[in-house]
């Protein structure tokens, strides 16, 4: 039956659809280029076809650079990343969100501020500290703690804890539950939905990373891959279609995660908005 | 030695006084109601006692230890709240145990204590549940249950059945007077309903803007009461409350007519009374012996009793309750009575003449 709903859903759509369509041509060719051989990416013609030359490919890519150890320190530093950050980041959430202190309002107000730096205005004072002043350019350590800074974190899980009932911890109160647990066995498990789209967030943060790493890291056992991708660029033979695998095989995870956890991820991000 | 004493309990928030001077003793056993209007501070002053707030001044004793500065889980109470408050994550069976179990108890008592819980309020077979798949007046057995298990000194529940339809306020109201009487713990109930208050408590406390007004057996407050307050907030439908004045000869002036009250001590004369009179105190026809007319506005007819909504010839308006069916015609007037002593006179202060 036709009705005015399905109408608007329709028309609807057929916004949607172009729309979509010109976000994912990108990904679509960036797939397609990755099969293509070299001269295929830069014959006359715009190809729309994959074709076969994903593995030869990739060879010329692992040749180029040692992409799969790119890959496995991307996925240690970012899984690290997002652990200790989440740790972080929700228990400052916790303590800012439920602590009545002097200076509380003050801290806030500075951790809003700092959201109004953009990354490139922190990210060079940062490095002259961390290079200059510490010494401790090339470490595992400057590679992952100071990103560790993210005030949106902080801010998104006092949101969230800010939210949840009052009573409810009145209740563990009484009971004698002391504050470390109540944090960890109450509080954490009702921001599950949040903890999960922000972890996603700061995943993708350090996964996408690609400043830091450059500025802190020069040892080439220790680039994590999309500076490892960005190295290839100026070889005097530089493989097109190395590099597309490359890019194929770090956006591909992503997406995967993305689409898989779509519905929580939402879920959490508009968690803020609908009470 | 008192389950649970206040002496001269004050409580601010900032600039504003919340209770002003609370002094009371709640004996072992007692199932001790505290009411009032909104706002009045009841939860704050149940609060105090759970530790939950801090008193700005005087103490809070429980079974003779001052407690100001013990922390609530130090304190051995348990609360059940409006809101239930239960851990959203976990099981009924966990929500009951989790408090005993992360203070410590072995696992096979926590287990053995929650199944004592969980038949006593017939949750054995929810217990695998988690409270978004309960109903609200199971959620709230559950948040009895939780609080059953801690063997406390003493529950605290404030407005536990506020959030529950009116059906199922009565079956619970049954049911934690019930528990009362099994467990013979000490009970300290908030409520707003004064008929909650009179079904359930040992004891009322009657409070408004943060103090005791009266306290007293329900039935004490019902026909007894301290001041116009107490009369107009116990009772349902509340009481009438009448303009009268005080005669010469002792008499009060009401409406068309005059009484002579049961006043141990007389007033001086031409003062402005008031007298009350509750809803169910009045006869119709002329039998009760003080005689008024009463112009009929509605009937409302509940079918075992009625309601009648009318005025008297000064242009007060008055209720009356009736046993059985009625009809009478509005606008007509009918003669009505009541007896003398049953009037309660309360002078411009709303204090109580006796
Ligand atoms: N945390 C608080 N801060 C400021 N005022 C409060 C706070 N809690 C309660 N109040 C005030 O104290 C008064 C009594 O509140 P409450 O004890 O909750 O009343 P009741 O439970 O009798 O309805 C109210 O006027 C309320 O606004
Ligand atoms: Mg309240």
């Amino acid at each position: 039956m036709f009705t005015a709903r399905t109408g608007r859903a329709l028309a609807l759509h057929a916004v949607l659809l172009p729309l979509a369509l010109i976000w994912l041509f990108p990904l679509w060719t960036m797939f397609v280029f990755a099969t293509l051989p070299d001269d295929g990416i830069f014959g006359a013609g715009i190809e729309l076809l994959p074709s076969t030359a994903f593995a030869d490919n990739f060879a010329n890519l692992q040749h180029d650079t040692d992409f799969i150890r790119a890959m496995s320190i991307s996925i240690g530093v970012a899984s690290v990343y997002t652990l200790i950050s989440v740790a972080l980041t929700s228990m400052a959430g916790w303590a800012l969100a439920r602590y009545r202190f002097v200076g509380r309002t003050a801290v806030i107000g500075i951790i809003f501020g700092t959201i109004t730096l953009p990354y490139f205005v922190v990210v060079i004072p940062q490095f002259i500290m961390v290079a200059r002043d510490f010494n401790m350019a090339n470490s595992w350590f400057a590679l992952i703690v100071p990103p560790l800074f993210n005030s949106l974190g902080v801010l998104f899980m006092r949101q969230s804890f800010t939210m949840l009932p009052e009573e409810v911890f009145d209740a563990a109160r009484v009971e004698g539950i002391g504050e470390w647990r109540t944090f960890f066995h109450i509080a954490l498990p009702m921001t599950r939905p949040t903890l999960a789209a922000l972890s996603i967030i700061l995943f993708l943060h350090s996964w996408n990373n690609y400043l830091w790493p450059l500025l802190v890291n020069s040892r080439p056992e220790m680039m994590t891959a999309p500076v490892a991708l960005g190295s290839l660029i100026g070889l005097t033979k530089v493989s097109w279609g190395g590099i597309m695998v490359g890019a194929v095989v770090l956006t591909a995870p992503m997406l995967v995660l993305f689409v898989a956890l779509q519905r929580h991820f939402i879920a959490g991000i508009s968690a803020g908005a609908v009470k | 030695m008192s389950a649970i004493e206040l002496k001269t309990v004050r409580k601010s928030f900032g600039v504003v006084d919340v209770i002003n001077g609370v002094d009371l003793a709640i004996e072992s056993g007692e199932f001790c109601v505290f009411v009032g209007p909104s706002g009045c501070g009841k939860s704050t002053l149940l609060r105090m006692i759970a530790g939950l707030e801090d008193v700005t001044g005087g103490d809070v004793f429980i079974e003779g230890r001052r407690v100001n500065a013990i922390e609530p889980g130090d304190r051995e109470l348990a609360m059940v709240f409006q809101s239930y408050a239960l851990y959203p994550h976990m099981t009924v069976e966990r929500n009951m145990g989790f408090g005993l179990a992360m203070n410590g108890m072995a696992k096979a008592d926590v287990e053995k204590r929650v199944a004592e819980a969980a038949a006593a309020l017939q949750l054995q077979p929810l217990l695998k549940r988690k409270p978004s798949q309960l109903s609200g007046g199971q959620r709230q057995r559950v948040a009895i249950g939780r609080a059953i298990v801690r063997h406390p000194k003493a529950f605290l529940f404030d407005e536990p059945l506020s959030n529950l339809d009116a059906e199922l306020r009565v079956q619970m109201r049954v049911e934690i007077t019930k528990l009362h009487r099994q467990l013979g713990a000490t009970m300290i109930y908030v409520t707003h309903d004064q008929v909650e208050a009179m079904t359930m408590a040992d004891r009322i406390v009657v409070l408004r803007r943060g103090v005791i007004e009266q306290q007293g057996r329900p039935i004490d407050l019902y026909r007894d009461p301290d001041n116009a307050f107490v009369a107009g907030f116990i009772g349902s439908p509340k009481m009438n409350f009448f303009k009268g004045t005080m005669r010469p000869d002792g008499t009060i002036g009401l409406a068309e007519t005059a009484f002579a009250p049961a006043l141990s001590s007389r007033p001086g004369s031409d003062q402005q009374v008031t007298v009350g009179l509750r809803p169910e105190h009045f006869e119709i026809g002329a039998e009760a012996g003080v005689a008024l007319t009463m112009e009929i506005d509605l009937i409302e007819n509940l079918g075992g009793n009625s309601i009648w909504h009318g005025r008297l010839s000064s242009g007060e308006k008055l209720l009356v309750e009736r046993r059985g069916y009625h009809d009478q015609g509005l606008g007509s007037s009918v003669p009505i009575s009541f007896r003398p002593d049953d009037a309660l006179i309360f002078g411009h202060d709303g204090r109580r003449l006796r």
